[in-house]
């Protein structure tokens, strides 16, 4: 951040007439409130890539990218403010990162065919692209992600689950409650008993749960938590010397804010993720010489490499490589929001193209299809390091369990169908 | 000059009764209808109506709600939250249930099911008063809502818990869902927002509102000289949830379209609309728009200004923002305690003597 | 020792050391709500400010670093110095004795015998403005708080009940700090209030401003004196919850596990506060884990702690410690 608010205001000013030519990528992002710790950083990496992609290759496709910010605070009406403010400057794709914005978001944005990216948030049953036809949740989703613990929790195991106690601590709202029809289904194929433990929003007293478990000694603890209740969970497991490797997060409940609070007690801590951690990628070293050393990196210009950074790069690359498929579809570099839709579509992330991109190995590889709007659910598990201070991937990325996950994917998309009256786009 | 009783004679009854008795105001009041009702209509787009008229117009509604328990019967409620959560989901419940019934009536339905769980938690307010009442109205707020999250029947049994309005209609044009015209749901709401201002504007001036704002002045009082503490404080309970109902319903169908319950009508939002009544003036329903106007109008704008106009970035833009409502909220409080509607008030004794005060 | 009994005395002495802790933010509201009868909505942001304040001077963080770089081009963040906790716990008293003088002389000077409601409101504002100055101040990002607490069961406790009763057990060190650290400042604040010049002006104020007034006490002086207080109940309130959770956002939120506890023990009686915040953590622990729980889903203690004061006031309508409302035509 080297340039003045002054000469900032110039900039903004003559920004005011918007150039259509552009790539629109709005970024409704919440560096305020209380989730702020977590939007932070995803804001920031998801910025950084495309000011790397304008400074060093001048764009997509000779295309230059423009990412308008708004400030949603993690707040619904905000976020519909935000979204209206910003499809009228020919706007691609969206990313909310909130569970909430999403739900509001999925019937507007299919009206106005634009296209929404949830990667690993939003409406599971989103997977099924013959019913939501502009909403994409590659490559995970939250069910993947309950059923990619349980399967670490089996190798962990030895591959036998029968009597084994699973408990799961998880946010009371539309998020928290993601996970349990699936491990309920998982947890007859597999013979575990499943205790639930609801937090209540915000959940910064969390005694009576962690009591419960200490109470009800269960092998594993699965966690689907957000913002504070992350940090007191952590916290509380410690205090009651619950074995930390035998504590699961979802990618929500896995970055370095959640575990710093607790110190070396939280050494061991897991967490699934969607991508890989780290900064040890020649991809970063373009960002340090382009972005940060020039100034450019959004917000503090600190959060490289921490997990959530990377998952607004991940992010950002996915939709950046959208917007190329996209452009070769179609023939055209200055592509619409529909022509987006189908680059989105028909994307591909194999191994070689992250290669290129300087990102190898930085993700699953996936394809998308009309019908499969949600990638193959491919999960990895890292686990935290309380005295390097950083999270290590400790497995491959894993499928999950499609028999269990896709006839639920199923059964929802068309109570949504049904209640919607959408025909099917495929 | 303009604003002034003098040369203005009734003749009859009527215009004696009327709600605005002096001219100037009743042009004043005619304009505003004409240009919200002929005008405005004609020239929003979706940017408009969805950020900035829509929740302004529910908002409005929620504030007259919540004006007529706390400003003019004196009852404190942090339970807004909860009961615009009934509103919400009630309407919910009907619109999913009978698809083929106007919007007007699952909108006019649900607040009446809200009233009824209003004046059910309003029995404790016959014993416990003041700042001690809120703890009555809390626990609605948060049993409500705990209730919505819980029990799955009144989400449809929905995998997740939200639930999302499907699309209706009303005499054939579509008022819900991601397909409607901008005027459309602009006018459905306006519809609603003119008939509460009505409602409440009448009931306030007639015997019901007198003996609400007995009580508030001294309860004992009140009783003293034959008003019946029961029925005022519970009418006004329910009356106040009726409204708040009405908005909770628009929140939900026409404005977002798909709420979950902890996010859209927790706690903060109580609050919310708590502060919109106390900015805008109690006891007053100009005050109640004033009030929605401020909080919902004054976030945005200076939002535009700073992140649209001068580029700044949108975290410095949000913290700015406030700093700036906190610091308005306690300039306005020093300059003039009563709120805006106060302020309104002093124009209007201004403007009665202009040009010539003395 | 039946298994279920043995359970059941746990969540009792975690509900009171829970307790303590609500108590402990409700005390700050006492204290204020007493001496000039207001209700200080922004007690919660006044405990995430303190906190954010203490974390900034031990890291050497550059207040309004981020509006600073964003202004001047620069990019500074950090002094490169650590103060040691007890002094920063010092330099954020003296920050938040300089806030008290800039409430009472910027806002509350002009309020003077407005309605409470008035108050409440300006109290509203107030908490919007200290949020925004607390975030651009220190940054909106989550912050480690360490100033050396310990945390974590109580390693002898379990061991001593374990074998005494064959059931360990759990009793976290924070919380056993928390209690010391509460009896501490409750007995200290009511020694002060009992035997000390400052004290007894206090809650002559408290009794009634204009025979305060007009036996010389400084009205000024005292609302200094009572917010300072009250900053310093939030400091504390916010050093023993951010060691918790780390210093971030929702600490603002700890306001509302106080607000039954205030109805339950009175606004106006700080022991009003302990007890009234003993029987609302045991209450809602004990309902969690014996009909919650097992009944009704799970997370019922939210509500729960509301309609346990609500149950009180029905029969106490001006809380457990409350001054007896006497109402005259």
């Amino acid at each position: 951040m080297k340039y003045k608010l002054g000469t900032l205001a110039v900039a903004g000013l003559m920004a005011a007439s918007p150039v259509m030519a552009d790539l629109v990528f709005p970024s409704l992002s919440y560096r305020t409130g209380p989730y702020a710790a977590g939007g932070i950083p995803f804001a920031d990496g998801y910025a950084d890539y495309f000011t790397l992609l304008n400074e060093r290759d001048g764009g997509i496709g000779g295309e230059t990218i423009r990412v308008p910010e708004c400030e949603t605070a993690y707040n619904t009406e905000k976020g519909v403010e935000c979204y209206e403010s910003t499809k009228g400057e020919g706007a691609l794709v969206y990313q909310p990162l909130s569970t909430g914005i999403t739900y509001q978001l999925i019937p507007k944005v299919t009206a106005d065919d634009i296209s929404m990216l949830t990667s690993g948030l939003g409406r599971t049953s989103a997977k099924d692209g013959n019913t939501f036809s502009h909403v994409f949740n590659f490559p995970a989703n939250y069910w993947d992600g309950a059923s990619v613990a349980v399967k670490h929790i089996m190798e962990q195991e030895g591959g036998d689950l029968s009597g084994k106690k699973i408990a799961l601590v998880y946010h009371n709202s539309a998020y928290g409650k993601e996970p349990i029809r699936t491990l309920q289904e998982l947890s007859e194929k597999h013979g575990f008993e499943l205790k639930e433990v609801p937090v209540d929003h915000p959940g910064q007293e969390q005694k009576s749960q962690w009591l419960q478990i200490r109470r009800d000694k269960p092998d594993y603890v699965i966690m689907y938590g957000w913002g504070v209740m992350n940090q007191v969970a952590v916290q509380e497991a410690a205090n009651i010397r619950f074995p930390m490797d035998k504590f699961i997060g979802i990618w929500w409940s896995g970055s370095e804010n959640d575990v710093l609070a607790a110190g070396a007690k939280a050494d061991g801590y897991k967490a699934l993720t969607f991508h890989n951690v780290g900064s040890d990628y020649p991809l970063y070293d373009d960002l340090k010489t382009h972005v940060v050393d020039a100034g450019k990196a959004a917000g503090a210009g600190d959060q490289v490499g921490s997990v959530l950074y990377n998952r607004g790069i991940y992010a950002a690359m996915l939709v950046a490589e959208a917007a190329r498929t996209a452009q070769e579809i179609h023939g055209v570099t200055d592509i619409s929001s529909g022509q987006m839709r189908d680059g989105m579509e028909q994307l591909e992330i194999t191994e070689e193209k992250m290669a290129a991109l300087g990102l190898p190995d930085f993700g699953p590889e996936f394809s998308v299809s009309c019908e499969n709007h949600g990638g193959e659910g491919f999960v990895a598990v890292t686990q935290w390091d309380a005295t390097a201070k950083e999270w290590n991937l400790v497995s491959d990325f894993m499928q999950s369990d499609q028999d269990v996950i896709q006839p639920l994917i199923d059964e929802d998309a068309s109570a949504y169908a049904t209640e919607n009256a959408i025909e099917g786009n495929c | 000059m303009f604003y002034r009783e003098a040369g203005d004679f009734s003749t009859t009854y009527a215009e004696d009764q009327q709600t605005f008795p002096i001219k100037f105001d009743r042009y004043r009041y005619y304009v505003v209808l004409f240009v919200a009702i002929f005008v405005i209509p004609f020239m929003v787009n979706d940017y408009w109506v969805n950020s900035l008229f829509l929740p302004f117009l529910i908002y409005a509604i929620a504030a007259i709600g919540l004006n007529i328990l706390v400003g003019y019967c004196g009852q404190v409620s942090l339970g807004t939250g909860g009961f615009m959560a009934v509103g919400a989901y009630a309407c919910y419940k009907l619109m999913t249930a009978m698809p083929d019934v106007s919007m007007f009536i699952h909108i006019l339905l649900a607040g009446v099911i809200t009233a009824a769980v209003g004046a059910l938690f309003g029995l404790p307010s016959l014993r416990i008063k003041g700042f001690y009442l809120a703890v009555a109205t809390l626990a609605a707020q948060f049993f409500l809502v705990w209730l919505f999250n819980r029990v799955p029947w009144f989400y449809n049994y929905s995998a997740s818990g939200q639930i999302s309005a499907p699309e209706r209609d009303t005499f054939g044009i579509l008022i819900t869902g991601p397909n409607t015209e901008a005027w459309a749901t602009y006018m459905f709401c306006l519809i609603f927002t003119v008939f509460s201002a009505l409602v409440a504007r009448n009931l306030t001036r007639g015997s019901v509102g007198r003996k609400w704002m007995a009580i508030r002045d001294m309860d004992i009082a009140a009783e003293i000289i034959g008003v019946n503490p029961l029925r005022a404080k519970l009418t006004a309970f329910a009356v106040s949830s009726f409204f708040i109902g009405i908005s909770g319903a628009l929140f939900f169908s026409i404005y977002l379209g798909a709420v979950e319950v902890g996010e859209a009508f927790g706690i903060q939002k109580s609050f919310l609309v708590l502060f919109m009544i106390i900015i805008g003036g109690l006891g007053s329903i100009f005050g109640s728009f004033a009030g929605a106007a401020f909080l919902v109008l004054l976030p945005v704008l200076l939002k535009i200004v700073g992140v649209d106009w001068l580029g700044w970035p949108t975290d410095i833009v949000a913290h700015l923002q406030l700093v700036i409502v906190g610091g308005l909220i306690i300039i306005f409080l020093i300059a003039e305690p009563h709120g805006l509607a106060q302020l309104w008030r002093v124009a209007k004794e201004k403007l009665r003597l202009w040009p010539f005060p003395h | 020792m039946p298994e279920q009994l043995a359970f059941t005395i746990e969540v009792f002495m975690n509900g009171l050391m829970a307790g303590v802790l609500y108590a402990l933010v409700a005390l700050g509201f006492v204290l204020i709500y007493k001496a000039s009868g207001i209700f200080n909505y922004a007690q919660g942001v006044m405990a995430l400010f303190a906190a954010l304040t203490l974390v900034g001077i031990m890291e050497g963080q550059v207040p309004f670093s981020h509006l600073i770089n964003a202004i001047l081009g620069t990019e500074v963040h950090h002094f490169g110095w650590h103060v040691p906790a007890f002094l920063a716990i010092v330099l954020t008293m003296v920050v938040m004795i300089v806030l008290a003088y800039c409430v009472q002389r910027f806002v509350f000077r002009y309020l003077v015998g407005q309605e409470p409601i008035i108050l409440f409101m300006a109290t509203i504002g107030l908490a919007y403005f200290l949020e925004g100055v607390g975030d651009l101040m220190w940054g909106s990002e989550i912050k480690t708080l360490d100033v050396g607490l310990p945390q974590g069961i109580n390693v002898w406790i379990d061991e001593f009940t374990f074998e005494a009763t064959g059931y360990g057990f759990f009793i976290d060190n924070l919380d056993i700090v928390a209690s010391i650290v509460a009896a501490i400042l409750v007995i200290g604040l009511v020694m002060f209030a009992q035997y000390t010049k400052q004290g007894r002006a206090m809650r002559a104020v408290a009794d009634d401003h204009q025979a305060a007034l007009s036996v010389g006490v400084s009205l000024n002086f005292i609302w200094i004196l009572v917010w300072s207080l009250a900053g310093f109940v939030a400091l504390v309130a916010g050093i023993m919850w951010g060691a918790k959770s780390g210093v971030q956002f929702s600490l603002s939120l700890i306001a509302l596990k106080a607000l039954p506890v205030l109805m339950l023990g009175g606004f106006t009686s700080i022991p009003g506060a302990i007890v009234g915040g003993l029987i609302i953590g045991v209450g809602e622990k004990l309902f969690e884990f014996l009909i919650g729980a097992p009944f009704l889903g799970g997370a019922t203690e939210n509500w729960f702690a509301y309609m346990l004061a609500l149950v009180f006031l029905v029969f106490r309508p001006q809380g457990l410690f409350g001054e007896k409302i006497i109402e005259r035509v």
